[in-house]
């Protein structure tokens, strides 16, 4: 393999480049989604680092459906995703866990009566 | 300052009682900032772990002895790649970058696990890697697909599911030396031997040493102490290596009735500080490798984000 | 007795053997994780074409590490060193827009090739799909990886004419609309990636189609001896 003429930017030991942040090199976060088979939805599968939109599918092909995990992808810039509140568990979702009547369970049907 | 007192005990309380409710801990849940830190230490050496696990592997990709060797062998390193990549972006979830995380194994701020500092001699040492160290790092990581972090626990599960077949793929490829020709069997028991108590190192220090061991139980990000795994491991490979045909280098392995386990001979934990410490045969050889791929494929990124900034592409 | 062998499986399966070699190499070096994942696909995908190629033409272990140097029938672009990361790519794209070509037409066909071609042509595809998204990049990035790109293009030009050379056992195939298309392909993805088509000679002065009459270059007999030496050491051995 042939020599690169760029030092070693990081070799010192001890120098600090944690502030090294949006440095060329550093592609973009995007999500996955894998479509495991016709008739599911595509789910989360995990994350990459891609310089572009079609880089990312071509990664996610071969890392997330390497063992024939999937039939369609999706991918996602990380930083397009609106995520609902911080707290996973606040008042966003609280409010659906006093409607019972949402669920068929609430209701109570005599025995015998079929095809409800 | 009053307002902030109540609102983080009671967001502390809230984490600890999903902590103890067996549920997971998601990415943009509260977490106190030692676990959000103990996270990002493990699961970084976790991952560098598995990248440069793939050098003592890789080192006889092009020397297999067989095209069918050599497939799996392709496959279970490139699986490593690929296992990195899944924890990385588990160690993303929490702030964490990549690039910053790589630059801390290339400046050697963050640790990877010390077993990849010893060096691949035979053929015969792929299948010990197999069988002995993955089959360690199953033992480890087994439980870990229920630690309480969600991302790592997910991670770990898809990890799991693929690492199945690099212990078997080792472990086959053992036999099968151990039951060819004479030089064979020796060159299977010889790689036994050097690479059994390394593998038993990999369990960490002795439960009375372990420095993380406690408050990552109690965070269930940990689940067994190091002693009980690793006497798990011993338990499981004494009777594989009998099936082997192959001996463990340790006189002291006997069965103990009592116990109910195999009692085993005292591990030198001064080799494993001194490979932990750098002195290992491997580990400049390794961190050099590695350093030296990221900075000449620095080019490559670089291009390649220049492209996508040119075009209009770039996904930030 | 394998000098016998006359199929064109072998120098097919050959060519995917070394190339495979060769990406193997890649295994821990990639510039970056996500590419180690992508090379060690292709070269899995190659081997898995080189084990049944070599298989239609005898024992694939056999085949693969018994044989001398003068006896391998493929390519010598397949068996040039990696260098960079230009040089791999520009010798997979030249490469697998070849084998695209040849696999898509013994696919149609009724030779004993045409199963295995039918599935690899989807896997050459995807190799020729890799080749040129990072031709495109490299060569319009910037102006050290334009350069770079440039050079192994270039550099490895010389090798590319003698892929059109008919495989024996393969005569009756358009060789020369190959090389027509091969050239309009490459042209296309060359000239979107902001690089120019190389204008050197297409083979050198006197080992025009060498490899595939088991003339090589100096890099392939260390190749060999690397990949061969282990099943070599004990003669007979199962593994």
């Amino acid at each position: 393999m042939t020599t690169t003429p760029r030092p070693a930017e990081t070799t010192a030991s001890g120098a600090p480049a944690e502030a090294a942040d949006a440095r060329p090199t550093d592609w973009p976060l995007w999500e996955v989604f894998v479509r495991s088979r016709r008739g599911l939805s595509h789910t989360h599968a995990g994350s990459l680092h891609a310089p572009d939109a079609e880089m990312a599918l071509r990664n996610a092909r071969d890392l997330y459906t390497r063992r024939s995990e999937g039939v369609s992808l999706w991918v996602v810039p990380s930083a397009q995703i609106t995520a609902s509140s911080p707290d996973e568990k606040d008042a966003f979702f609280e409010p659906a866990g006093d409607k019972p009547y949402r669920h068929p369970t609430f209701y109570e049907i005599p025995e015998g009566v079929h095809h409800l | 300052m009053t307002t902030i007192a109540p609102e983080e005990a009671a967001q502390e309380a809230a984490f600890d009682a999903t902590v103890a409710a067996d549920e997971r801990i998601e990415p943009r849940d509260w977490m106190p900032e030692a676990y959000r830190s103990t996270l990002v230490r493990q699961i970084a050496q976790h991952a560098h772990s598995e990248i440069i696990g793939m050098q003592p592997e890789a080192n006889w990709i092009t020397r297999a002895p067989s095209l069918r060797r050599k497939a799996i062998l392709m496959a279970k390193v490139q699986d490593e790649a690929g296992h990195g990549l899944y924890l990385y972006s588990a160690a993303e979830t929490l702030g964490a970058s990549r690039d910053e995380l790589l630059d801390k194994l290339h400046t050697g701020r963050q640790k990877y696990s010390s077993i990849f500092n010893y060096p691949t001699l035979t053929w015969a040492d792929v299948g010990a890697i197999g069988w002995l160290v993955d089959g360690a790092a199953i033992t480890n990581q087994v439980p870990l697909c229920r630690c309480s972090y969600g991302p790592y626990a997910r991670a770990m599960v898809r990890v799991c599911k693929e690492e199945s077949f690099h212990q078997r793929q080792g472990y086959e490829l053992l036999l099968t030396l151990s039951r060819g020709t004479d030089a064979q069997h020796a060159m299977a028991q010889d790689a036994v031997d050097r690479w059994w108590w390394p593998s038993l190192m990999m369990f960490g220090p002795p439960d009375d040493e372990s420095s993380h061991s406690a408050q990552s139980m109690a965070w269930k990000i940990k689940r067994h102490s190091n002693d009980e795994l690793r006497q798990r491991f011993v338990d499981i490979c004494v009777p594989q290596a009998e099936a082997l045909g192959l001996t463990l280098p340790d006189p002291d392995l006997v069965w103990n009735e009592d116990r109910g386990h195999y009692d085993f001979g005292s591990i030198d934990w001064t080799e494993f500080r001194e490979v932990l410490k750098g002195n290992g045969p491997c580990n400049e050889q390794r961190i050099n490798r590695r350093r030296r791929a990221h900075e000449e494929g620095a080019w490559v990124r670089e291009a390649a984000a220049a492209h996508a900034a040119k075009h209009g592409k770039a996904g930030r | 007795m394998r000098d016998t062998v006359t199929t064109p499986a072998l120098p097919l399966g050959d060519d995917a053997l070394i190339l495979s070699h060769r990406l193997g190499e890649w295994a821990g070096q990639a510039p970056v994780l996500e590419e180690e994942v992508a090379l060690a696909n292709i070269a899995l995908d190659l081997l898995g074409q080189a084990r049944v190629l070599l298989s239609l033409a005898g024992d694939e272990d056999e085949l693969a590490y018994l044989r001398e140097e003068r006896e391998f029938r493929n390519l010598q672009l397949v068996e040039q060193p990696n260098g960079d990361f230009a040089h791999t790519i520009a010798r997979q794209l030249y490469f697998s827009t070849y084998q695209e070509l040849l696999f898509e037409q013994l696919a149609d066909g009724d030779t004993e090739l045409a199963p295995l071609a039918g599935k690899a042509v989807k896997e050459v595809a995807y190799h020729r799909d890799h080749a040129t998204q990072w031709t495109l990049r490299l060569g319009d990035g910037t102006d050290e990886s334009r350069t770079r790109m440039q050079h192994a293009l270039d550099a490895l030009w010389r090798f590319t004419g003698e892929m059109f050379e008919p495989v024996p056992g393969l005569e009756s195939l358009p060789w020369a609309t190959f090389h027509d298309v091969w050239t309009t392909r490459i042209t296309a993805t060359v000239e979107q990636a902001t690089l120019r088509l190389p204008e050197g000679p297409q083979r050198g002065a006197w080992t025009a189609g060498a490899g595939r009459q088991g003339l090589h270059t100096e890099p392939f007999g260390r190749l060999l001896a690397e990949m061969q030496h282990l099943h070599r050491s004990h003669p007979g051995a199962t593994w």
